[in-house]
């Protein structure tokens, strides 16, 4: 597949969405309270909207979510984390949808191919940002056990998080503007949060763009597995 | 008021029995005609001890079912066969949440809070729909479950939305609503496997062998042993008679089953031109009795994982509430009110 540079564009914002729906997905069930169950399918549905969107610009959706190998997926390794405790969901969540807010609010303001679709992503991403917000400030300002658990999380995905700056071609933002307001951005939610900011590296040989080029972690193997296993079983069907 | 006290302390307890006893009886009075005039009945309504038990039994049944039953429907998002199917599947999972939040809603409107109901169905005090100790063994199942198991849920439900109690019968006309897109969805994952290739329709096929019989399970024993039909009939809380119900499902199934180009596993199944019905097998009401008693194939396996996300989500619903308690402070905003900071204020 020879990609044009706002089709690969297309492919790792597509991607991370789809990636991360999924992930949201396998809470169906488990959730700590009703109210989360609704929440988090609704962001998870919100995502794979966005995602079949994207990956429909790059080719067909079924085609590149299910047919792909996982060193052609080129989402960010953030979003491939599993879910871990609500907590690690949560920091996930806060640092992947301050992130999209940021991008889609500056790609929603021009007229580039991504117009269209970040101007309604862009609202469905404000409430993702908000929710994962609110629930820091809870978990973070909860009890003991919410706190050290949040405090867990917020380290253990910061490695993650110098990623998402590392530029994409196709897509024209600043992206060491988009860092600066991202850091001041989560670090105020988690100050609030009575969290410790975590000060480790954000970057390294299996943090800078990793994902985006197609080297991902292990469990994301396992999920694809999961994902893929009944189209592949039954090639050339339709649903 | 002084009068009032001092006649009061003059009065035998019998006399008290008596008056409660006739003010009961006037109340009753009145909840009948209501009942009877078909008006609703509404949560600050006199209402007899039996009718609220008896509709917090069956709300909070309904309401256990709906998050029960996401879990065999959940156990294939992650395998969805194409983003469309698995868009449509979570929007369904999610509207089962959705179902379960105004059903205890509803039930609260009664007196009884969701962690007393929760807790209940966790210690398996109350039950819920039979019908999701099947596993889902296959995506077909899926499908399964939409046409049929929701299929014969609507046929139980709408008759609901003129159930006596206002709020349980709201609830059920948007709860409706929502069921009739999750059975035509169904439906349509059904006939795209029956008219796909040769292995999916073999895995339509043998979805529609397996649900069949415990769907119609679904609509409770028949009505000569069904315990709480009479009185609830009575009350128009139940508006038809498990057989009445069963019979007008098959009717309905036998020729959505044709256009699936799917049959149904049941060699007595045929038109009665006489009745004006179709004539159906003997339902094994062994297995039914069995799997109520918690001998069906998942039983421990979806109230063991009820249980454990429950549990697991206990700190994080700890966390909110010492949240909530410690941002609620009185002394936020109503300052401003009080004398002394109002004046500096003014």
């Amino acid at each position: 597949m020879t990609l044009t540079v706002n089709t690969a564009a297309a492919l790792a914002l597509g991607d991370d969405a789809l990636v991360l729906s999924h992930r949201l997905g396998e809470w169906a069930g488990h959730a700590p309270v009703l109210e989360e169950e609704v929440a988090l399918a609704n962001i998870a549905l919100d995502l794979l909207g966005q995602a079949r969107v994207l990956l429909s610009m790059a080719g067909d959706e079924d085609e590149l979510a299910y047919l792909r190998e996982e060193r052609a997926f080129r989402n960010l390794q953030l979003v491939e984390q599993p879910n871990g405790d609500f907590a690690h969901t949560i920091a996930r969540q806060l640092y992947f949808s301050t992130y999209q807010r940021l991008l889609y609010a500056h790609l929603a303001s021009g007229d580039g191919e991504f117009a269209p679709l970040a101007a309604k992503a862009v609202k469905e991403v404000a409430y993702h940002q908000d929710h994962a917000e609110q629930w820091t400030l809870r978990l973070g300002d909860g009890t003991d056990e919410s706190r050290a658990r949040m405090n867990v999380a917020v380290q253990a995905l910061w490695r993650f998080t110098g990623e998402m700056f590392q530029p994409l071609d196709g897509v024209d933002v600043d992206w060491d503007a988009m860092q600066t307001a991202w850091l001041e951005s989560v670090g105020d939610v988690l100050r609030r949060a009575t969290l410790t900011v975590p000060e480790g590296p954000r970057t390294g040989a299996w943090t800078a763009g990793a994902g985006r080029q197609g080297l991902h972690t292990e469990s994301f193997g396992r999920m694809l597995a999961e994902m893929q296993h009944l189209h592949r079983s039954h090639p050339g069907a339709s649903w | 008021m002084a009068t009032a006290s001092a006649h009061h302390t003059a009065r035998t307890q019998a006399d008290e029995a008596a008056d409660e006893a006739a003010r009961t009886a006037a109340y009753e009075v009145v909840f009948d005609a209501a009942v009877a005039a078909d008006e609703r009945i509404e949560p600050r309504d006199w209402m007899p001890d039996a009718y609220r038990s008896t509709l917090v039994r069956q709300i909070a049944q309904h309401a256990h079912s709906e998050i029960i039953g996401m879990q065999p429907e959940a156990n294939w998002i992650t395998r969805a066969p194409s983003l469309r199917r698995k868009a449509i599947l979570m929007a369904k999972v999610q509207d089962e949440a959705g179902h379960g939040l105004y059903l205890y809603s509803a039930a609260e409107t009664l007196g009884v809070g969701r962690d007393e109901l929760l807790d209940k169905l966790h210690s398996g005090r109350q039950k819920y729909s039979s019908i999701f100790n099947y596993p889902t063994l296959t995506w077909a199942d899926v499908g399964a479950i939409g046409w049929l198991v929701d299929g014969a849920a609507i046929t139980n439900q709408v008759p609901l939305c003129r159930c006596s109690y206002g709020p349980y019968a709201r609830a059920m006309i948007r709860v409706c609503k929502e069921e009739s897109f999750h059975q035509r969805q169904g439906y349509e994952l059904l006939l795209a496997l029956s008219q796909g290739t040769p292995e999916q329709h073999a895995m339509a096929q043998d979805a529609v062998d397996r649900w069949w019989w415990p769907s119609l399970m679904m609509f409770g024993p028949p009505d000569d042993e069904s315990s709480h039909s009479a009185q609830s009939m009575a009350w128009k809380i139940k508006r038809h008679s498990n057989d009445e119900l069963r019979q007008r499902f098959v009717d309905i199934a036998v020729p959505q089953a044709e256009s699936l180009g799917l049959t149904l596993p049941d060699p007595d199944l045929v038109w009665n031109e006489e009745r004006g019905h179709h004539d159906f097998g003997a339902i094994d009401w062994t297995e039914f009795w069995d799997v109520l008693k918690g001998n069906g194939p998942c039983n421990d396996q979806r109230i063991t994982q009820r249980r454990r996300a429950h549990e697991e989500g206990a700190w994080v619903r700890e966390a909110a509430a010492a949240y909530a308690d410690k941002h609620t402070s009185p002394a936020v905003g109503t300052t401003s009110t009080t004398g002394e900071t109002g004046a500096t204020r003014a």
